[in-house]
């Protein structure tokens, strides 16, 4: 039941896309033809960026569980060396980054590619938060010593730990669902990127009043009631790709939509902290890879954990 | 533009280019930023601040191919002639100007060598701190040298660049590096004043340099 599905999907997916590159076309020729225009520019590049993002996805699928997970694992890596990028480590450092990025982040999707729950489940959240701070102490630099070390296991945990449970999903052993866990990522990824596609679109025509004006302000209570509320209903018309009745698919849906919400919020707070607008610069028109997938990072565990917890056997 | 040295060529040489670069990307994600000035082949005299051996690769990696070509970086003689690969990297590679650090009677004068590799028709990468900078002070004071040769050849661009978070990729003394993501900025070109005294310059050109670093770039500063 799964392959005729992801046809449909892919074949959804990609023709809101090119009605959006339709529409972004047209904005550009009629209100800004040959000129700069920073809000259309930004769709645009924004769209052309989507296009190669599901196109990367796809392929990860077609190369089944080995391939999300790498696709995953890649995306991890990427997360996490901009976060280290944008965090004050110190030279005592060195080893508990280099262990960060070359111990725990393979460690943690190998287990998940070898179905290990219970091992996968608690390697960073317990043997790396006890490691790192013993690596680092071994360095014996001191000097802002507890703040260091929250703030690599923190890096850790958002970038690779949280986002591994993407992947996860597909460890997930779901009575009468046998062969359909790709359409739950797909569920939970379409929930999320359309809440904040949709939070954009709506702040971008409706929004007046600033949830956290200190924190961003892009983010508007119409963008977050407009763009949780379109969500949710389209997560729940997407029920029948996932093992959820119509109405726990809603619930589901949303919230994912609102803790891809916090997520992008709390990630803006490191943000401001830091002083930056943008975690990177790999994706034209987004910005990092950790800001397209901040909201799907608060949003996996908690979608994995309920649907274990209520629907898996395993 | 004048023919200087044997220009690179054979197929080792070009698959230790292509190496270099690529794992010069893959380890630092490195971005060039051409914040001050514009890629292009004039003769310039780019200088960076120094944190590692690994400096003027980097630098080196994120100027285009036509630029790549004609621009040799100013490094250290008793290093890399220690060892056959160090050697081979530093004459066939990147034909850098090799400048001994301890002068004897026979030693040419390094001034003299940077000055006809820039008749030459070559661009040069310089470390005016000397020395690389291990310590907490963002930027060390810089040596004569570059206001020396800025003397000889005053109609020369001399660019800053400022080599962000390498220093972080791969502490002095550490082995393994850590893959964060660096950039490399290019600032606006100073050059040699008319009848500006030494110190005037070195101060003007190390302010320069300074303004190019980053503005985040406290957060990136290591130890």
């Amino acid at each position: 039941m799964a392959e005729p599905n992801l046809l449909i999907l892919a074949g959804g997916v990609f023709a809101i896309l090119a009605v959006a590159s339709l529409i972004g076309f047209i904005l550009k020729r009629t209100i800004s033809w040959r000129k700069p225009h920073a809000v259309i520019d930004n769709l645009n590049a924004r769209i052309k960026a989507w296009w190669v993002l599901v196109a990367l996805m796809l392929i990860a699928f077609l190369f089944g569980k080995t391939g999300v997970v790498l696709l995953f694992a890649f995306a991890s890596f990427t997360a996490l060396r901009e976060f280290m990028t944008l965090t004050p480590t110190r030279r005592g450092d060195h080893y508990a980054l280099a262990a960060s990025f070359f111990v725990f982040l393979p460690a943690q999707y190998a287990l998940v590619l070898a179905d290990q729950y219970g091992i996968y489940s608690v390697l960073i959240p317990v043997y790396a938060f006890l490691a790192l701070p013993i690596i680092a102490a071994f360095r014996a630099e001191t000097a802002r010593y507890m703040e260091r070390v929250a703030q690599v296991q923190w890096g850790l945990m958002i970038c690779v730990f949280c986002l591994s449970h993407v992947p996860a999903i597909l460890n997930l052993d779901i009575p009468g669902f046998e062969g359909g866990n790709l359409l739950l990522i797909t569920f939970l990824i379409i929930v999320v990127q359309a809440s904040d596609v949709l939070q954009y679109v709506c702040g971008k025509l409706f929004g007046r009043r600033k949830v956290a004006p200190n924190l961003s302000p892009s983010k508007t209570w119409e963008g977050l009631i407009g763009g949780v509320g379109l969500a949710t209903l389209l997560g729940g018309g997407l029920w029948w790709l996932t093992p959820f009745t119509p109405l726990v698919a809603l619930a589901m849906a949303a919230l994912i939509a609102i803790m891809g919400f916090f997520g992008g919020l709390v990630m803006s707070a490191i943000k401001r902290d830091r002083g930056v607008k943008d975690w990177g610069q790999m994706i034209e028109g987004h910005g990092g890879v950790l800001d397209r997938i901040d909201s799907l990072v608060f949003a996996a565990p908690i979608f994995f954990h309920l649907t274990r917890f209520f629907f898996s056997v395993s | 533009m004048s023919d200087f040295p044997p220009a690179a060529s054979g197929f080792l040489v070009d698959a230790t280019t292509t190496a270099l670069i690529l794992a010069a990307r893959v380890a630092t994600g490195v971005r060039a930023e051409w914040q001050g000035c514009d890629p292009t082949t004039h003769r310039r005299i780019y200088y960076a601040n120094h944190v590692s051996h690994g400096d003027f690769v980097l630098l080196w990696s994120v100027l285009p191919p036509a630029l790549r070509r004609v621009t040799r970086p100013v490094a250290a003689a008793d290093y890399w002639r220690a060892t056959r690969m160090r050697r081979y990297i530093a004459e066939e590679v990147f034909r850098a100007v090799l400048i001994e650090r301890t002068r004897t009677e026979e030693t040419p004068d390094p001034i003299a060598l940077m000055a006809d590799a820039l008749s030459g028709g070559a661009s040069l990468i310089l470390f005016p701190e000397g020395t690389r900078n291990t310590g907490d002070e963002r930027l060390l004071p810089f040596k004569s040298g570059i206001y020396r040769l800025a003397e000889k050849r005053p109609e020369i661009e001399c660019v800053p660049v400022w080599i962000d978070n390498l220093n972080r990729v791969l502490p002095k003394g550490e082995i393994v590096p850590v893959p964060l993501l660096c950039t490399v900025t290019f600032g606006a070109p100073v050059k040699l004043g008319e009848g500006e005294e030494k110190q005037a310059f070195l101060d003007r050109a190390r302010a320069a340099l300074l303004a190019t670093a980053p503005t985040n770039g406290e957060n990136h500063k290591d130890g």
